[in-house]
């Protein structure tokens, strides 16, 4: 039965790991749907979503000689359901100040208590300088002035700068 | 623009269809054909909501043909009402700015396009067959080389930012 596995791949990069994996799902006959890729300081990070005929063990076991060099494969079944999502606006919170602990926290905490979801998060620290890029879903009702002063507070306690726009799309 | 015929709203066309991704010929604009092809565009165009321009192959056709009316839109500065031009190229483009943009072929996704925000397009009125040159900035501008973009076979997706500048479309209008 054809299932939809996530695959995650974490480790040291080097040229050629998307080439392998896709190579072996392909021999298994996986369909590869949505994927996200990126270097974390170096290090690969891949999480994929493949709708393939095999188990997650035949997957793992494809994908040995990946995790006999030192990357850490994780294969596991998604649940048949449809995940939940926010009907509302779309808006880019972008944060940028010195590093400290409790930045993500502390600026994700209200939009979480205003019921907002985070579609796409990238944090990044360079020489000192933490960057939080994050796109948000808040729901129709939400008052994004009173959000907004909140971060405004939260960022002002951290001494980081915050900004909440909306992340708007234009049809053409 | 001189008057046109009644159009017809036809169905829009979405990626991948071969369409999409053909660039489209050059046609006479005083051909009737031609004239009854940008009736229908902006029959089609009129019907779609917030649709603000429609390429020929939008609606299955190979003609260098679009149709385009932005002064309704909040972000347009310079317009030029409601018109189809006619084998139109860009003269001169300059001052790029991103922005998020959709279109009713690629209906799942949004994606962060740059694009000229000073703009001149030359291009011929259907019908009279008439040269025109426009000159133009903002909206107006970015719509016209999305437009432009279709009849060379180019969908938003080919001029996407980067690797994360691709997002799932949530809301329709
Ligand atoms: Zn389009």
């Amino acid at each position: 039965m054809t299932a939809t596995l996530a695959i995650t791949v974490l480790g040291l990069d080097r040229p050629g790991i998307i080439a392998e994996v896709t190579g072996q799902l392909a021999e298994l006959g996986g369909n590869l749907q949505d994927s996200s890729m990126t270097l974390l300081r170096g290090h690969f990070a891949w999480t994929l979503l493949v709708a393939v005929d095999a188990g997650p063990a035949d997957v793992q076991a494809r994908l040995a000689r990946l995790t006999d060099e030192g990357l850490v494969v994780s294969v596991l079944v998604l649940p048949e359901q449809s995940p939940g999502g926010v009907d509302g606006t779309e808006w880019l919170l972008s944060v940028h100040g010195g590093d400290r602990p409790g930045i993500v926290s502390g600026l994700t905490a209200p939009i979480a208590e205003a019921g907002g979801n985070i579609t796409d998060l990238t944090t990044r620290l360079g020489a000192g300088l933490y960057i939080l890029v994050a796109e948000v879903s808040l729901p129709g009702d939400v008052d994004v002035t009173a959000l907004t002063s909140r971060i405004a507070e939260v960022s002002a306690q951290l001494g980081v700068r915050a900004t909440l726009h909306p992340a708007e799309t234009d049809v053409l | 623009m001189p008057p046109l015929p009644a159009g017809r709203v036809l169905a829009v066309v979405t990626a991948p269809a071969d369409v999409l991704s053909i660039p489209c010929v050059d046609v006479d604009p005083t051909d009737p054909a031609v004239m009854a092809l940008a009736a229908d565009l902006i029959a089609t165009q009129r019907v779609s909501p917030g649709c603000v321009g429609l390429a020929a192959n939008q609606v299955g056709i190979g003609w260098r043909v679009f149709s385009l009316d932005v002064s309704a839109h909040p972000k347009a500065r310079v317009t030029h009402g409601e018109y189809v031009l006619v084998n139109a190229r860009v003269v001169s483009a300059s001052r790029q700015e991103k922005s998020r943009e959709g279109c009713m072929s690629v209906p799942d996704f949004t994606g962060d396009v740059k694009r000229a925000s000073q703009l001149v397009v030359s291009g011929f009125l259907p019908g009279s067959g008439e040269e025109v040159v426009l000159e133009t900035d903002a909206f107006e501008a970015r719509a016209l080389q999305h437009e432009l973009d279709h009849l060379d076979g180019l969908v938003f997706l080919d001029r996407v930012a980067g690797a994360h500048a691709i997002y799932p479309r949530k809301t329709y209008l």
